[in-house]
């Protein structure tokens, strides 16, 4: 099927994120007023939040419950302070080199311990359906955002290709093409950028791919066109622009892991309790809330332990940080 | 010469003003915070290389005048020095002594810095000429701490960075390289006399 492209949106068209988000209550007070569950609600829910229509919007895209409470980080703020080497070192500069990388055309290679291997195009990723979760972002170098991410949950979309058995790890590859990504270019990570979750974790509900946020594609330096994020984990687990999914047997080496051991971790829960060897994990700054008062308390699972402790149970998360 | 210093002087205060400007039109990005510490530092770093470079710069080309603004630059890079500080001490661990003292204790790119701005600190209150007549001999002993000051600020940087060491390996380029131009033996210019002006 041939997705026709969306219809440019005229500024004139866009509602104020104020606007929507008063809409959001109506949508709300409406929904509970009649019963109905917000969730898998049928019919589909217009997109909560709105980028500034720089990026084609996503359509159809399902509300959820998740992150009903929070507020989102400004869309400026998330696609201006990035780490994304593979576009620049600095904080900016993965936006000012946004355009080097190209998202189409653009194939998801999955392999490995399953029964239906294969390759898998990105306009077919997009097929799948598309909702909208509003999650707590946090880098473990101790500073944090909340984004309205649209994608899919990770589970279902891994049960595609019939994990074995013998499937008890999942390694994500980034592309490798140092002329979409400059950053590679120098040899400061072992390119490409590689990260792993236990099956368990892939599979738990809260793992999801991102395909978008703010209600459109997602910006190259947000790690276009298909992330993961794990909101429980510090950001590096959250790997960008994925060009490959293997089930693994053996748990996979993960890049941060590969080049500072001592440092980072396979798992990178967050957790106050496990500091960096250089920093304090104990509290962390929200972007975009100015010079004083922008610091917070860091959670347990960043704020998901109720739904997320249990896969930990009994494991020294000390040790296996 | 006054005109010299005036120059100087209002080209150092330059990054203050940029910084306040910035402040001032709530224009320093996502994390504010992180932006101004990393500025005031690397301005404080900056201009101690600046400081470092006079003596080679009059052994190598026997130009003098600058000798009389290596206070001032050294001073500057001590106020920018103390800026950061204050920034880390007031707006990143908000004033938690209990925090800071852990931090500065148990964190090795901290304690480096820290003890690089104990250095200048002590520089910079000996920095005057009461002071310099008074220790007599041992003000120059006391001063050569500045290139311990330099190189740890080096390292501090060196050592909160995660993974792209470029820019620190930069700045410890230069100092090395303004360590390597104080070694014996290289060829040097004599000292032009000052020369004053003469009226009519």
């Amino acid at each position: 099927m041939i997705i026709k492209p969306a219809r440019r949106i005229r500024s004139s068209e866009i509602t104020d994120q104020e606007i929507w988000q008063r809409r959001r209550q109506l949508i709300k007070a409406a929904a509970a007023g009649s019963g109905l569950l917000l969730t898998g609600m049928s019919g589909i829910a217009r997109a909560l939040y709105r980028g500034p229509g720089k990026l084609e919007r996503i359509p159809g895209i399902y509300e959820t419950k998740y992150g009903e409470d929070l507020k989102p980080t400004a869309y400026r703020h998330i696609t201006s302070y990035n780490n994304f080497y593979e576009l620049g070192y600095g904080k900016r500069t993965p936006a000012e080199n946004a355009d080097f990388l190209k998202p189409r055309p653009w194939t998801v290679k999955v392999s490995g311990e399953c029964e239906k291997p294969g390759v898998m195009d990105i306009e077919d990723i997009l097929k799948i359906d598309q909702e909208e979760r509003v999650y707590r972002f946090r880098c473990v170098e101790a500073w944090a955002m909340v984004v309205p991410w649209v994608g899919f949950p990770l589970g279902s979309f891994l049960k595609r290709f019939a994990p074995t058995s013998r499937a008890r790890y999942v390694e994500f590859t980034t592309l490798y093409d140092p002329e979409q990504m400059p950053g590679q270019k120098r040899k400061v990570l072992d390119w490409p950028y590689r990260e792993g979750l236990r099956i368990d974790e892939a599979m738990h509900p809260l793992a999801f791919m991102a395909t978008g946020l703010y209600g459109e594609q997602l910006p190259a330096q947000n790690g276009a066109p298909l992330r993961l994020v794990v909101p429980w984990k510090y950001g590096f687990k959250s790997i960008k622009s994925i060009v490959s999914i293997r089930f693994m047997e053996e748990m996979p080496l993960n890049t941060w892991r590969r080049i500072a051991g001592d440092e980072y971790g396979f798992y990178a829960n967050v957790n106050p309790k496990v500091p960096h060897p250089r920093w304090s994990q104990k509290r962390h700054r929200v972007l975009g809330r100015g010079l004083f008062g922008s610091k917070e308390d860091t959670q347990l699972f960043n704020g998901y332990a109720e739904e997320v402790a249990g896969l930990y149970k009994g494991m020294d998360l000390h040790k296996n940080f | 010469m006054k005109a010299w210093k005036t120059i100087v002087f209002s080209l150092c205060l330059l990054p203050l003003g940029y910084l306040g400007l910035g402040i001032y039109r709530e224009d320093l990005g996502p994390n504010p915070v992180e932006y101004l510490t990393h500025e005031t530092g690397a301005w404080a770093l900056r201009l101690l290389l600046v400081t470092l470079a006079i003596t080679p710069l009059r052994r190598f080309t026997g130009w003098r005048r600058p000798i009389l603004l290596r206070r001032m630059l050294g001073l500057f890079a001590f106020f920018y020095a103390c800026l950061h500080l204050l920034i880390w001490l007031w707006l990143d661990r908000e004033l938690v002594w209990s925090n800071m003292l852990e931090d500065i204790l148990k964190r090795p790119y901290i304690t480096v810095g820290f003890t690089a701005f104990m250095i200048l600190l002590a520089l910079a209150v000996t920095s005057n000429s009461f002071s310099m007549q008074r220790l007599g001999r041992r003000w120059k002993q006391l001063h050569r701490w500045v290139y311990g000051a330099a190189a740890l600020g080096i390292l501090h940087f060196i050592w909160l960075v995660k993974a792209d060491l470029l820019q620190p390996m930069i700045y410890l380029a230069v100092f090395l390289l303004l360590m390597a131009a104080r070694l014996p033996g290289l060829p040097e210019r004599k000292p032009a006399p000052f020369r004053r002006k003469v009226a009519g």
